[in-house]
C-alpha cells in the first residue's frame, strides 16, 4: 500500500485560485480544486491540490503569474484507492 | 394600419439588439449555475466563479492587459470612474480633465472640488478636438490624475489618448481613460496607449447586459486608491479588514454573475467579429449618414469630418426645430429611435456650441444596415422640408 503525498497551494482569493487553475490547465499539470483544509485556514474557499512530484513544476508555472499565498503538505494524504 | 419601421439608432446609450449568444448565456447561467461565485467550495459556486474568471481573462485580452487579476468588475463605467475619482484624490490634489467629459466624470470631480481638490478642465475646439499639449501645459506639481474620455458621446470625437498617455507616462501621472464609448468599437491597448486606469461599461459596444462594467488598475496603483465599497469578498474571511489585493479590494458583495456571463458572451462576439471589422462597418455607415444629413438644408452635423478622428456617433441640429421635436417626430412618424438633448454631457455641449438646446444624436451599432441609414436620412429630410 503506497501513500500518495499531496500538497495544496493556497491563494489570496478565489480569483487568484482560478487564475492559477487556468495556468496549470494550460500546461497540462494534473490538479484538483479542493476546499481549503481547516488547519490551514478557516476561509470557506478552495485551493489547488497536486501530487508531491508535480509540486515544483506547478510552482514554477505559477511564478510571476499568480501570487501563491501558501504551500502546505497534507498530513492526511491518503493511500490512493487501488 | 401600415406596420411601422423600427430602426434603432441609440447604440451610444446602450446597444440593441444584442447578439443572440448574450441572452442565451444569461438564461443559461441563471438556470444552471447562478450560485454565489467562489463564496462556497461546492461545484456550482466554483462553476459560477469560473465564468467570472473567464470573463476577466477575455476582457483583459481585449484591452491588452497581461494579468487578468488587474481587472475589477463593476456595475457600469460610472462605478469604475467613481472608484478612481473618489478613491484616489484628496485635499490639495490637482486633477486634469477635458471639456468633453460625460457627467460620470464631471459630477464626481465637481464633488471632489468641494472636498479641496483642484480641477482643471482643458478646453476643446468646436469639433470637440483636444490638443494633447494643452494637457501637458496644465500639469502642476500637485497633479495627481488625468481623466480623459476616449471618445465623446456627443460629437463622436476621438481623443488623443496615446499622445496624452505619452505625456502622463513621462511625467509619472496616472492617466484614467473613460472607454464607455469605445470599448469594443475602437482598439484599446493599455500598454501601447499609456493607460494606467481604464473604465469601461459592458452594455454598449461590448454587447453585454446593462449593469456590467469594469476597471483596469495598473500594477501598484491600487495602493493609492481606496475602495468605495467594502464588504464580503469570499477571501481572507478571518479578517475584519478589507483585503488590499486585486481584484478583491474593489469587488465587495455578490457580483452580477448573470450579467458578467452575458458580458463574456458579448466580448466573445466582439472578439470573433474583430474590433477593427466592427469599426469599419460602423464608420462606413456613419460616413453615409453624415454625407446624407449634410446635404439637407438647415442641418448642421457636429464633430470632426474626418472619420479617422471619430466614432459612429453622429450629432446634428436642424435649424428652427428643437432637437426633442426632431427626435419625437422621428420616433412617432417614422419608428426611428434616436436620442436628443444634452446626453449627460453639458460641458461637451458648451464646447461644441450646442448648449443648452443640445443635439439630435444618431449612434450606429454593429447590427445597423445601410437601409437603416437611408431611411433615417429620408425621414430627417422630410422633417426638414415640413418644418
Ligand atoms: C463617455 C461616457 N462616459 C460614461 C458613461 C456612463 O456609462 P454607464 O451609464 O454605463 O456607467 C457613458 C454612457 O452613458 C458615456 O457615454
Amino acid at each position: 500500500m503506497s501513500t500518495v503525498e499531496r500538497w495544496v497551494l493556497v491563494f489570496e482569493s478565489v480569483s487568484a485560485t482560478l487564475a492559477a487553475e487556468q495556468a496549470l490547465k494550460e500546461k497540462g499539470i494534473p490538479y484538483k480544486l479542493v476546499p481549503i483544509p481547516r488547519h490551514i485556514s478557516s476561509d470557506c474557499g478552495v485551493c489547488i491540490r497536486v501530487d508531491a512530484h508535480q509540486r515544483a513544476l506547478a510552482e514554477e508555472v505559477l511564478a510571476g503569474r499568480v501570487r501563491v499565498a501558501g504551500v502546505h503538505r497534507l498530513p492526511d494524504s491518503r493511500p490512493r484507492p487501488s | 394600419m401600415e406596420e411601422k419601421l423600427r430602426i434603432y439608432l441609440d447604440n451610444a446609450a446602450s446597444t440593441w439588439p444584442k447578439p443572440e449568444c448574450v441572452p442565451r448565456a444569461v438564461e443559461h447561467i441563471i438556470r444552471e449555475a447562478a450560485a454565489n461565485p467562489g463564496r462556497s467550495g461546492h461545484t456550482l459556486s466554483i462553476e459560477a466563479a469560473r465564468v467570472i474568471a473567464e470573463a476577466r481573462r477575455q476582457t483583459a485580452a481585449l484591452f491588452g492587459i497581461s494579468d487578468p487579476l488587474r481587472l475589477v468588475f463593476t456595475g457600469n463605467a460610472t462605478g469604475a470612474l467613481n472608484i478612481v475619482i473618489q478613491g484616489m484624490l484628496g485635499p490639495g490634489d490637482h486633477v486634469i480633465t477635458s471639456a468633453m467629459e460625460h457627467n460620470s466624470v464631471m459630477r464626481p470631480l465637481r464633488a471632489m472640488e468641494l472636498r479641496g481638490v483642484e480641477v482643471s478642465v482643458v478646453a476643446c475646439s468646436a469639433d470637440g478636438t483636444l490638443d494633447p499639449d494643452d494637457v501637458g501645459k496644465a500639469i502642476r506639481r500637485q497633479t495627481a490624475l488625468v481623466v480623459l474620455t476616449h471618445a465623446s458621446n456627443v460629437s463622436g470625437t476621438v481623443m488623443p489618448v496615446s499622445q496624452v498617455g505619452a505625456i502622463t507616462s513621462e511625467r509619472g501621472i496616472p492617466l484614467c481613460v473613460d472607454a464607455s464609448q469605445t470599448a469594443g468599437c475602437l482598439p484599446i491597448d493599455v500598454g501601447r496607449d499609456g493607460i494606467d486606469l481604464l473604465a469601461f461599461t459592458g452594455h454598449k459596444s461590448l454587447y453585454g447586459p446593462q449593469g456590467t462594467g469594469g476597471l483596469y488598475v495598473r500594477e501598484g496603483l491600487e495602493a493609492r486608491i481606496s475602495p468605495l465599497a467594502m464588504g464580503g469578498t469570499g477571501s481572507a474571511s478571518e479578517r475584519e479588514e478589507q483585503p488590499l489585493f486585486m481584484p478583491d479590494k474593489y469587488e465587495s458583495g455578490t457580483p452580477n454573475t448573470p450579467g458578467i456571463a452575458g458580458l463574456l458572451a458579448g466580448i466573445d462576439f466582439v472578439a470573433s467579429q474583430g474590433v477593427e471589422r466592427i469599426r469599419e462597418h460602423e464608420m462606413t455607415l456613419a460616413r453615409r449618414l453624415m454625407e446624407g444629413l449634410a446635404a439637407i438644408e438647415g442641418i448642421r452635423v457636429i464633430g470632426p469630418r474626418d472619420p479617422y478622428h471619430r466614432i459612429a456617433v453622429v450629432s446634428f441640429t436642424l435649424e428652427g426645430v428643437e432637437p426633442s421635436e426632431v427626435a419625437f417626430r422621428l420616433d412617432d412618424e417614422f419608428g426611428i429611435m434616436i436620442r436628443s438633448g444634452l446626453h449627460c454631457a453639458p460641458s461637451a455641449h458648451r464646447a461644441l456650441g450646442t448648449f443648452p438646446q443640445g443635439t439630435v444624436r444618431a449612434s450606429i451599432g454593429f447590427f445597423n444596415t445601410a437601409r437603416d441609414i437611408d431611411e433615417t436620412i429620408d425621414a430627417v429630410a422630410s422633417i426638414a422640408y415640413n418644418r
